[in-house]
């Protein structure tokens, strides 16, 4: 699945492609193939740029997410407890889990807490990219998923893995 | 035509008129040429109502020390199976009797299973771990029929098993009623588009020779499913005490390798390679399989992407690449491919929207290449060859038997530049590995605390219990999204076995039992994830468990559902943009939900649960491992997310 954002004019396609939930490679490749007036050496510093950019992104997108949580950032229109009825209901816990983690075998994204915007949002559910099934609006109210994100957006994001002793052992 | 009866004689007056012309028996029996004709003019005459209410003769023979069946164990004894696993069967009596008593149910040992599904996947998980097959016996009707989805699976699945059908082929001898409807013509034929051989002999010189060719077929990669049809007259008529007769020798093939210069093409085309990747999916078939693969990935200081098909390169070792696939596939300029069951699938996205795409992922000028048994052997009507591959090299050969030869022509290229850069790659890859798993940690820790579990909690409390024991994972990862492989060390062949091969359901259960029987004498801890769907195709396999004590860990990953039968009719009701809130309807395997520690319970397995908060889950697992480690199989229920 990719989930598709816009930031300063640049696509960036944050995908499920390598068993990862959350970014693929494609993603940073398409990135930085915009950057060729930039007059990257793309083909011979990709394979090596990719974790680089990947990195990058992660760090980007849960710090923005971070920050608005801890900042008390506006939180989206929308009723939560609501949402997480529908987020069972409509069966959009079935590809990403019932907390949005995400799942490698259905190729669904992590979107629990979500790093896009209501409105990117609401355009990739109605219009996704790869696998993902579209909900119409006649299936699905653009209200109904305003809820279903606020409630994605209340999930808290969860300590670092190195942080919980039985993820190293 | 020949006069029929000329040459009936009733099974029960053959040792009568055996005695009478006793010498002349033994004149014949003395040779093993000349058995064939004479044991097929043993057939008895029908057997009519009256001849059994009827009081017989005082000089009716009624008894025999001897029977066909009996040499039918020998030969089966030859065969080196351990178990041979079946529901009893009328048309299999006569081998069934001469296993347990003449054969003094020792190798093989009978292992009664609850249905023809059952005992086929069971020989299935077994063959994965041991590297050879066990000995399955059925009818040759209505349980072949039960047999056959778990035969396709064992086909698809590239697993030797070995089967043998009881039948009774002569209809004057068949009795009325079951027997008819139980009797066929040709009783391998519905089975035959998914198995290697098949024979029906009609002689027991015959049966013996088409038993060890059989085996010697069923092992020679690519590895498969073949038949053997026993037929009831040949198991039931006596056969005289002293008569000698042989058994071939079995001599098992040697693998087919690959060409020696197509190997040395490749060996050229890796070395010179930058940016290689080694896809790797049924390849280890033994311990030597993983061994090689290191040797070569090593050499190259190439990634592996472990495709799951088999336990092919250690999940740990720092060339394993394996959550990158589609990224290393996308940049690489060399793509070799072990045994890979779908490499279209591996090398190109699809998209499954109501106007289907594939787009390749792979560059332009990218060599690729294969090598692959499956290039030896392939059926027309059932379609598990996947889609055709366009790749530059292919070498039609095993995998396994090909890769020493394959990293000494890597070796021999190998220049000092070519060693320094590799290297370098090699650090790079280290370093990517390492940010792999800390990714992994990362995403597991996701819905950590949620209820149900989730399916990496879930992992990482079975791995937490198991990690210091010679263990052996014996479920397939799919349906768990792979977190065992993403969180745990394997390094050994028998810790992961792939899945069921034909994507049939009702394979997971009698799998890792099969599996589970196999590791018993070695003394591994054997744990099944279990998907809930699956074992409801056919529970009776924890009566097997308990029955014939085979330690087992089941872990039911219980979602309460078929799931991804649910995702299917979601993807149709959005499509049509109407019912999003009904999938579950016909999918959904709730109200009442079910007690699968009761249930085992039920068949003397210890059974716990269900649990559903996290918290618990760590503690019921001790509990449970306590009962395997002291030689039984146990059930914990666990209530899980879907994926």
């Amino acid at each position: 699945m990719r989930l598709k954002t816009r930031s300063r004019g640049v696509a960036l396609r944050i995908s499920v492609e390598f068993g990862e939930p959350g970014f693929s490679l494609a993603a940073p490749k398409r990135l930085l193939e915009r950057l060729q007036p930039l007059k990257l050496r793309l083909n011979a510093a990709l394979p090596w740029m990719l974790p680089l950019v990947l990195a990058v992104a992660l760090l980007v997108s849960g710090a923005a997410v971070r920050a608005q949580q801890s900042a008390g950032g506006t939180p989206p229109a929308g009723n939560s407890e609501n949402g997480k009825k529908l987020f069972s209901s409509d069966g959009c816990y079935e590809c990403h889990g019932l907390r949005g983690q995400g799942a490698t075998q259905t190729g669904a994204a992590r979107i629990g807490p979500p790093i896009l915007s209501l409105d990117s949002f609401l355009s990739y559910v109605r219009h996704p990219a790869n696998q993902m099934p579209p909900y119409s609006s006649k299936a699905v109210s653009d209200q109904d998923l305003t809820d279903i994100y606020a409630y994605l957006k209340s999930i808290p994001l969860p300590p670092k893995g190195k942080d919980i002793p039985l993820l190293n052992k | 035509m020949n006069k029929p009866k000329k040459i009936e004689v009733d099974r029960r007056n053959f040792l009568k008129s055996a005695a009478a012309g006793a010498a002349a028996l033994a004149a014949t029996s003395g040779t093993v040429a000349a058995q064939p004709t004479e044991l097929r003019r043993t057939v008895p005459a029908p057997m009519s109502p009256e001849a059994e209410v009827g009081t017989p003769s005082g000089a009716e023979v009624l008894t025999a020390d001897r029977t066909g069946s009996d040499f039918m164990a020998d030969v089966i004894k030859s065969l080196g199976f351990e178990y041979v696993c079946a529901n009893p069967g009328s048309s299999f009596r006569g081998l069934h009797e001469s296993i347990i008593n003449y054969g003094g149910n020792k190798s093989p040992e009978f292992i009664t299973c609850c249905h023809e599904e059952s005992s086929v996947a069971m020989a299935h998980g077994y063959a994965k771990v041991e590297g050879k097959p066990l000995a399955v016996l059925a009818h040759g009707t209505v349980g072949v029929q039960h047999a056959a989805m778990a035969i396709y699976n064992a086909y698809c699945d590239r697993v030797p098993v070995y089967l043998i059908l009881g039948n009774i082929i002569d209809a004057t001898k068949r009795m009325p009623g079951v027997e008819w409807a139980h009797s066929v013509q040709d009783a391998a034929a519905m089975i035959r588009d998914f198995t290697k051989w098949d024979d029906l002999p009609i002689s027991l010189t015959h049966f013996a020779e088409s038993a060890v060719r059989a085996y010697k077929i069923a092992m020679t990669p690519p590895t498969l499913p073949v038949v053997i049809v026993a037929d009831g007259e040949l198991q039931e008529n006596p056969i005289s005490a002293d008569i000698k007769m042989h058994i071939p020798k079995l001599t098992l093939a040697a693998p087919p390798q690959g060409d020696t210069g197509a190997v040395a093409e490749v060996a050229r085309l890796l070395v010179a390679a930058e940016t290689p990747v080694i896809l790797a999916d049924r390849m280890a078939r033994t311990p030597a399989g993983v061994a090689s693969l290191i040797e070569l990935a090593e050499a190259l200081q190439s990634p592996v992407v472990d495709l799951g098909g088999r336990m092919n390169f250690p999940t740990r070792h720092p060339l394993n690449q394996s959550d990158r696939h589609r990224a290393l596939v996308a940049d690489a300029d060399v793509v070799l491919g072990l045994e890979v069951a779908d490499l279209f699938g591996a090398l190109n996205n699809f998209r499954d929207q109501i106007e289907r795409t594939t787009r390749s992922i792979t560059k332009a000028n990218a060599k690729l290449i294969s090598i692959n048994a499956n290039d030896l052997y392939i059926k027309g009507n059932y379609q598990d060859f996947q889609r055709y591959p366009e790749v530059d090299v292919a070498i039609a050969a095993d995998a396994e038997a090909t890769l020493p030869s394959l990293a000494e022509a890597v070796k021999r290229l190998m220049t000092d530049d070519r060693k320094r850069a590799f290297q370098d790659r090699g650090s790079r890859l280290q370093a990517a590995h390492q940010q792999s798993l800390e990714r992994a940690r990362d995403s597991a820790a996701f819905a950590w605390d949620a209820s149900p579990i989730s399916t990496a909690r879930l992992s990482a409390e079975v791995w937490a219990q198991i990690k210091d024991q010679d263990w052996s994972l014996v479920s397939a990862t799919t349906f768990v999204s792979r977190w065992p492989q993403r969180l745990w060390s394997f390094d050994k062949h028998y810790q992961y076995l792939g899945n069921a091969g034909g994507y049939g359901i009702g394979y997971g259960a009698p799998a890792a039992l099969g599996a589970a029987l196999a590791n018993r004498k070695h003394g591994r801890l054997t744990v099944n994830i279990q998907n809930d769907g699956d074992l409801m195709y056919a529970p009776g396999v924890l009566w097997t468990a308990a029955h014939h004590g085979i330690p087992l860990l089941n872990i039911m990953h219980n979602n309460r559902a078929y799931h991804q039968e649910v995702m299917q009719i979601q993807i149709m009701a959005d499509r049509h943009s109407r019912g999003v809130t009904n999938c579950g309807t016909g999918t959904a395997i709730t109200a009442p939900d079910i007690d699968f520690a009761k249930l085992a319970q039920s068949m003397g397995v210890y059974g716990d649960g269900p649990v559903s908060d996290p918290k618990d889950l760590g503690p019921a697992i001790k509990r449970a491992l306590d009962v395997v480690k002291r030689g039984e199989p146990a059930m914990l229920d666990v209530v899980t997310q879907p994926r």
